[in-house]
C-alpha cells in the first residue's frame, strides 16, 4: 500500500474524472471579488455578504444535491497522478487571487466610502479567504519541495497563523487523536471550549518545537532561523506595508479578517477528529495513526473547493500523499455532510452533539470509554453513554 | 555509516548526513536519535518502524 509498487498496468488507462474540476479551489478566493463586482455595479449592499452565504449556505446544499464521490485512483495510476504538475498549478493559482482579495479588500475598506455594515461583510469575506488559505498552505506545507513549502508560508500570512506551518506537521500530526493534541477535539467538548484550547495550545506547542529544534543546533529560540518568527514576519510585512500605504486605520480590518480566517481553520480542526482516539499499546506508545482516527467526508463539491482536505483519514495515515491521490477508506468514520455544512453545525453545540455523539459511540460499538472524552464532562458523558448497549446508526 | 528508511513514506535517514535542519549533525548515529524520534517527513512512523537499508554505500 505504502511502498513504491511496480507498475503492471498502463497508468494512462485510468483518467481522473475530477482533473479539470480541481480549478474550483481558485473559486473560493474569487468569491469576494465577484461579490465586490456585484455590489459595486448594482449598488446593492447585500452582495457584500455573498461569500459567507455561498460557503455556509450554497455549498452545504450543493453537497446534498451532488452527493458523494468514493472513487479511488488505482495504485498503478498514483505515481503519474502525483507527478502531474497541473495539480500543483491548481494550488499555486489560489495564492495570487488570495492576495488580490486581501489587498483589494483592505483598499476598499479604507478608501471605498462604504457603510460600516458593508465593510463588515467584506471583512468576513476576506477572512474566509484567509481561512481557506490555511487549507491551501496545508496542502503545500506537507511537501518535500522547497518551493511548495515557501508558498505555504506566504499563504498563511494573511490569517496571522504562520506557526501552523510548524505545529501542524511536527505537533498535530505526531499527537493526532490523543488527549495531548490541542487540535484534536474531544467528545463532549463544544467548539467554543475547543477554540481557546486549540489556538493557545497550538501557539505554545509551535514555539516549544522550534525552541527545542534550535537548541539542538546550539542556537537560541530568538534566532532568525526560527520558522515561527520567519512566518510571523511575513504577516508583519504584509500588514505593515498595507498600513504604510492606507494608514493605520486598515489594521482593525486586517486583524479582524485574520481572526475570521484562523477561526475557520479551528472550526475545521474541530470536525476532523472529534472524539476519536488512538489507544495506547503495551509499549507505552500510541497505536499508529490509521484511517479510523480521522473523520472522513466524500462530499464532492466541498472536496473540490478544499483540495480533498475532507479525505482526511487517508491524509493522516499517509500525509505525504498529494491531494489528488487521497483515498476513501470504508473503515474510516464518515461525517454526515461536507465540511461546509458541518462547520455551521459545529457553531451550534447542541445540534453538533445530537448529530455527532451517536456517531462517535457507534464508531466504538457503544463503548464510550474508547473515545477521547473531554475531561471536564467525563462523569456526565460516562453517566449518559456509559451503560449504553452497542448501537447502530439510524439512517 | 548506515541508512534507515521510513517504512511508510520512504524518507531515508542517512547517518553520514544526519538531519541538520532538525539539529542532528552529520555523523549522528541512528541509535543516538531520541527514543521518541519520529519520521521528519510523515510524522506517522516512529523510530522502531525504520528499516536499515542493506547496501554498499555509494
Ligand atoms: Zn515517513
Amino acid at each position: 500500500m505504502m511502498t513504491q509498487t511496480l507498475v503492471t498496468e498502463t497508468p494512462a488507462a485510468w483518467k481522473d474524472g475530477k482533473r479539470g474540476l480541481w480549478m474550483m479551489g481558485v473559486l473560493w478566493p474569487a468569491l469576494p471579488l465577484i461579490s465586490a463586482a456585484l455590489a459595486l455595479s448594482t449598488g446593492m449592499g447585500l452582495f457584500w455578504w455573498l461569500t459567507p452565504v455561498v460557503i455556509y449556505g450554497v455549498l452545504p446544499l450543493l453537497d446534498r444535491l451532488v452527493g458523494e464521490d468514493r472513487v479511488n485512483a488505482p495504485e498503478s495510476a498514483v505515481a503519474a497522478l502525483e507527478n502531474d504538475r497541473y495539480y500543483r498549478l491548481a494550488t499555486f493559482l489560489f495564492i495570487p487571487v488570495q492576495y488580490i482579495c486581501v489587498i483589494g479588500g483592505a483598499w476598499l475598506a479604507v478608501s471605498g466610502g462604504l457603510p460600516a455594515l458593508d465593510i463588515l461583510g467584506l471583512a468576513v469575506s476576506v477572512g474566509l479567504v484567509s481561512g481557506a488559505g490555511i487549507n491551501t498552505a496545508h496542502e503545500l506545507g506537507h511537501k518535500r519541495e522547497n518551493l511548495e513549502r515557501w508558498l505555504a508560508r506566504i499563504t498563511l500570512a494573511p490569517a496571522m497563523y504562520g506557526h501552523f506551518y510548524v505545529e501542524h506537521n511536527r505537533g498535530h500530526h505526531v499527537r493526532v487523536a490523543t488527549p495531548e493534541d490541542p487540535a484534536s477535539s474531544r467528545l463532549g467538548e463544544s467548539f467554543y471550549a475547543f477554540w481557546p484550547r486549540s489556538v493557545w495550545g497550538s501557539l505554545t506547542s509551535a514555539w516549544h518545537l522550534e525552541k527545542v529544534r534550535l537548541e539542538r543546533q546550539g542556537k537560541s529560540v530568538w534566532n532568525w532561523r526560527n520558522d515561527n518568527l520567519q512566518s510571523w514576519a511575513m504577516t508583519l510585512v504584509l500588514f505593515g506595508g498595507l498600513a504604510l500605504w492606507l494608514g493605520p486605520i486598515v489594521l482593525p480590518f486586517l486583524i479582524f479578517q485574520g481572526f475570521i480566517g484562523f477561526s475557520l481553520l479551528e472550526v475545521v480542526n474541530y470536525l476532523e477528529h472529534y472524539g476519536l482516539v488512538r489507544q495506547k499499546e503495551a509499549s507505552g506508545r500510541y497505536e499508529r495513526c490509521k484511517p479510523e482516527h480521522s473523520w472522513n467526508s466524500n462530499h464532492t463539491v466541498t472536496n473540490l473547493m478544499l483540495y480533498h482536505l475532507q479525505r482526511h483519514s487517508d491524509h493522516h495515515a499517509n500525509p505525504m500523499r498529494r491531494y489528488q491521490a487521497l483515498r476513501h477508506f470504508e473503515q474510516a468514520p464518515q461525517l454526515p455532510s461536507g465540511y461546509a455544512g458541518m462547520i455551521v453545525v459545529a457553531m451550534i453545540p447542541p445540534l453538533w452533539r445530537s448529530l455527532m455523539d451517536k456517531r462517535v459511540l457507534a464508531h466504538y460499538q457503544g463503548d464510550v470509554t474508547r473515545a477521547n472524552i473531554h475531561p471536564p464532562v467525563r462523569e456526565k458523558i460516562l453517566a449518559k453513554y456509559g451503560a449504553a448497549q452497542p448501537q447502530t446508526l439510524e439512517a | 555509516m548506515d541508512r534507515y528508511e521510513c517504512n511508510g513514506c520512504s524518507y531515508v535517514y542517512d547517518e553520514s548526513r544526519g538531519d541538520i535542519h532538525n539539529g542532528y549533525p552529520a555523523g549522528t548515529l541512528f541509535s543516538a536519535l531520541p527514543d521518541d524520534w519520529c519520521c521528519p517527513d510523515c510524522a506517522v512512523r516512529e523510530k522502531p518502524d525504520f528499516v536499515k537499508l542493506e547496501e554498499t554505500a555509494a
